[in-house]
């Protein structure tokens, strides 16, 4: 399944927040979307899942979604979203449980999506006693267990310190090595772009257009191994960015 | 200043790793203060040491029989009514009163208030209405509320049952209001039903909000049992309380006041529970 944006454009009352955004993301492709603070990117997912309507433009989807798939755009939040009130593994079943799907099954899918994210020990755990990193594997087995075709990741590691978000990169990687999924990730991180993203779609400062869009050919797994070479292509894409950065620090924000 | 011509020396003295073991001093602690320690056995001391220097002060006449009795004879005046076999009576018709009143007033406030919360036009319509009725002192509508529903346990109940219905209202749409938003969004994103939205995240998140306004409305609860007990009531704490003050029997007076007080702490200790119950999984 493919998720096509098409001219994408969106105003919060007077202010321009993205202008004229076309990209597609492909079968088993991670595309990332940079840029600076303000720019749009969390308003451009919220259009891309249909949370938000465009002003103008489209989001499109193309394609049937896989077999079972009770979801196709799934998204992982940056504050993880997870019920407080709700363990572990009823966190996952939350959304299963409008689909009538058996209780059997549903015990089996929840079983399932939490032993592929090494989860399995922490079932009957609430979120408030997990570290930030377990409660995004909490979200990560909540998107799998609705057989996503896309996933819609905004910001997913920005709230975690820098050790879990490695961590939880690695298992990204490997966890995308074994399934190909589709995913739409923003960030604002750079080192996270050029380590998952097939493509890198750079943003300018609000409004948000598309400065340019870098391709990374590398294999995902072979990345953490040449480093060196994503240095040098983190500090391409940086060098797109700095001055659109530099001054969108200096703007004043009316927009949430 | 003092300090600005001895620190200069004491920093050279640690950098080149020699230290000058006559100035060396601990930091000084000033961190403490400002935390609550738990002191259970406080409470009870304090509550004893109460009576005992009121009853100490009537025994010695320094408090008048006529102005306050002592408090053995307000528990005597409870033993009376005990074993009398009154007490069941005056307590019962009030917890008849206080639990039908109470729970119909928290359902429909409850009810009400996750309309006002969900939907716009209740919110426009309804909201203004509540603003308006919630500061009326219904005591004040017994009169009208004894015309529509007559003298006997209608216009009890009534009177509490609007007691409690403003309180709730506003505590459940705040508590509706105060969901995250997030949370919110993370259920239509997963495709779920409105009613699921409804039933899984918004009603438990509104929940603590709720329960703290059942303490409110429950305090308020109380108060208005006894206004409406005054009124034509046979039978109840505040009826007992009001023939005890028609009579000047004061230690009857204390006895009815202190059913009051662990009536009401009763309750806080119900709703208690219910917040450990349902919102476990709070820190």
């Amino acid at each position: 399944m493919q998720l096509v944006l098409q001219n994408i454009s969106h105003r919060y009352g007077g202010t321009t927040v993205l202008e004229d955004i076309s990209f597609t993301v492909d079968d088993g492709e991670i595309v990332c979307i940079v840029g600076p603070s303000g720019c749009g990117k969390s308003t451009l997912l919220r259009i891309a899942g249909g949370l938000e309507q465009p002003g103008a433009g489209a989001a499109l989807i193309s394609g049937a979604p896989p077999e079972g798939s009770l979801n196709p755009l799934t998204y992982i939040f940056q504050d993880f979203a997870l019920l407080p009130w709700r363990t572990v593994e009823d966190n996952v079943s939350l959304v299963l449980e409008d689909h009538g799907i058996e209780r059997r099954e549903r015990r089996s899918i929840i079983a399932d999506v939490l032993a592929r994210t090494n989860l399995a020990d922490f079932a009957k755990a609430l979120p408030r006693q997990l570290s930030g990193g377990m409660r995004q594997r909490v979200a990560i087995a909540r998107a799998l267990a609705v057989k996503p075709a896309i996933m819609l990741m905004d910001e997913p590691l920005s709230a975690l310190d820098s050790q879990t978000r490695e961590l939880l990169m690695d298992d990204l990687i490997a966890l995308w090595s074994r399934e190909r999924f589709s995913a739409c990730y923003v960030t604002h991180n750079l080192n996270e772009a050029v380590r998952l993203g097939r493509r890198i779609v750079v943003l300018s400062r609000r409004p948000g257009r598309i400065r340019e869009v870098v391709e990374i050919d590398m294999p995902l797994t072979e990345r953490a191994a040449r480093l060196g070479e994503l240095e040098t292509l983190q500090r391409r894409v940086w060098e797109i960015m700095r001055e659109e950065a530099r001054e969108a620090d200096r703007e004043i924000s009316d927009v949430a | 200043m003092s300090h600005e011509t001895t620190v200069p020396e004491t920093a050279r003295a640690d950098a080149v790793g020699t230290r000058d073991e006559a100035t060396l001093r601990p930091v000084p602690f000033r961190g403490g203060g400002f935390v609550h320690r738990p002191l259970g056995p406080v409470a009870p001391i304090v509550f004893l040491a109460i009576l005992a220097l009121w009853e100490i002060g009537s025994r010695s006449g320094f408090i008048s029989q006529i102005a306050l009795p002592a408090p053995s004879e307000a528990f005597g005046a409870l033993v009376d009514l005990a074993t009398s076999g009154m007490l069941w009576k005056h307590v019962g018709a009030s917890l008849y009163r206080l639990f039908v009143g109470w729970t119909l007033g928290s359902l429909l406030g409850i009810a009400v208030g996750l309309a006002v919360g969900l939907f716009s036009l209740a919110r426009a319509g309804l909201l203004p209405l509540v603003s308006a009725l919630f500061p009326v002192p219904k005591i004040a509508l017994l009169p009208l509320f004894i015309i529509w529903f007559g003298i006997g346990e209608g216009s009890k109940v009534a009177t509490i049952l609007f007691g409690t219905f403003f309180p709730t209202v506003i505590a459940t749409y705040a508590g509706v209001d105060n969901v995250d938003r997030n949370l919110i969004r993370m259920g239509q994103s997963f495709g779920l039903s409105w009613l699921s939205i409804v039933r899984k995240i918004i009603v438990p998140g509104a929940m603590p909000a709720i329960l703290s306004g059942f303490r409110i409305s429950a305090s308020i609860a109380i108060v208005l049992l006894v206004a409406a007990e005054m009124i034509g009531a046979e039978f109840g704490i505040g009826a007992y309380i009001l023939m005890a003050g028609a009579l000047f029997a004061l230690d009857q007076l204390i006895a009815g006041v202190a059913l009051l007080s662990v009536l009401g702490l009763c309750i806080s200790w119900l709703i208690g529970k219910a917040e450990k119950r349902l919102l476990s999984w709070r820190a």
